[in-house]
């Protein structure tokens, strides 16, 4: 006996919820990524419980699955995130407005 | 209340305050110190939920590959430690209330569901029976995630060939 599996579920919320404001309100191209990690690391703590609620080992592959989308996810944005560094010299994103006319 | 269920609110709380920390920190680096801290607590959140080869994983990926890689990266680029964006009360008061709706809604949609009570019980999957059982039925999955890594890879590198074209290109426009 652990504890209530509403418990687990908003523990996630609310790990999920501090990786949306991270992503959201943060003036960096970094802190953004980091924000996607903190939500993808959420729902997975969401999926083990519960593959333990439900005594299915289906949720824990999926968090393997998770745990592979999110190192191809990092790889490549941190390379956009390099790439668009040298092209403006900054990591704001509002500084991106090339397209602006 | 058992020694597992002490175990989960010491560690969801030690999580909650890492994270808390680390979106807040105006240094970079630091934000990753404090992200370590708070996957090493998730990894412990695995292993309590039965799942010690996640929990291993956990640490090797997340706290170990990809916060490393932030950490590169943070030390490649010049970065100006940036505030929290501060919008004005316009801008700012629609998404809050939206988004304090949605907060009311699933806090009383996790709490009202009868199932959500259900306690769970302490269950361990070896990493051996995972393993057979991951190869067994989602063998195809693991293909495609393995060709899904290949296909970042050449998109990350891509990328650095790109930029140093769009280099050359431009030395030569302004010759």
């Amino acid at each position: 006996m652990i504890v209530p599996y509403g418990h687990v579920l908003l523990f996630a919320g609310i790990l999920f919820a501090m990786g949306v404001v991270c992503a959201v309100a943060r003036r960096n191209l970094i802190m953004m990524l980091i924000g996607v990690e903190i939500m993808l690391n959420s729902a997975g703590l969401a999926f083990v419980a519960g593959a333990l609620r439900w005594q299915q080992l289906e949720g824990q592959v999926f968090v393997l699955f998770i745990f592979a989308i999110a190192a191809a996810e990092v790889s490549v944005g941190l390379a956009l995130i390099i790439y668009a560094y040298r092209r403006t010299g900054s990591l704001d994103p509002e500084t991106y407005n090339i397209l602006k006319w | 209340m058992t020694i597992y269920a002490a175990f989960f609110y010491v560690l969801a709380g030690v999580i909650l305050v890492s994270t808390g920390l680390a979106i807040t920190r105006r240094n970079l680096v630091h934000t990753v110190v404090y992200l370590i801290i708070s996957f090493f607590g998730s990894a412990l959140l695995y292993y309590l939920f039965g799942a010690p080869l996640l929990a291993a994983l956990e640490i090797i990926i997340y706290a170990g590959a990809i916060m490393v890689l932030f950490l590169f990266i943070i030390m490649m680029l010049r970065v100006d430690h940036s505030t929290l964006r501060r919008p004005s009360i316009r801008h700012w008061l629609p998404a809050g209330v939206l988004g304090l709706i949605y907060v009311v809604v699933a806090v009383l949609v996790v709490t009202q569901d009868p199932g959500s009570r259900t306690m769970l019980e302490t269950a361990l999957a070896k990493p051996r029976i995972f393993g057979q059982f991951l190869f067994q039925k989602y063998w195809l999955s693991v293909e495609i995630v393995s060709f899904l890594l290949f296909i970042a890879l050449i998109g990350a590198l891509y990328m650095g060939k790109a930029f140093a074209k769009d280099v050359r290109h431009r030395k030569e426009v302004e010759k």
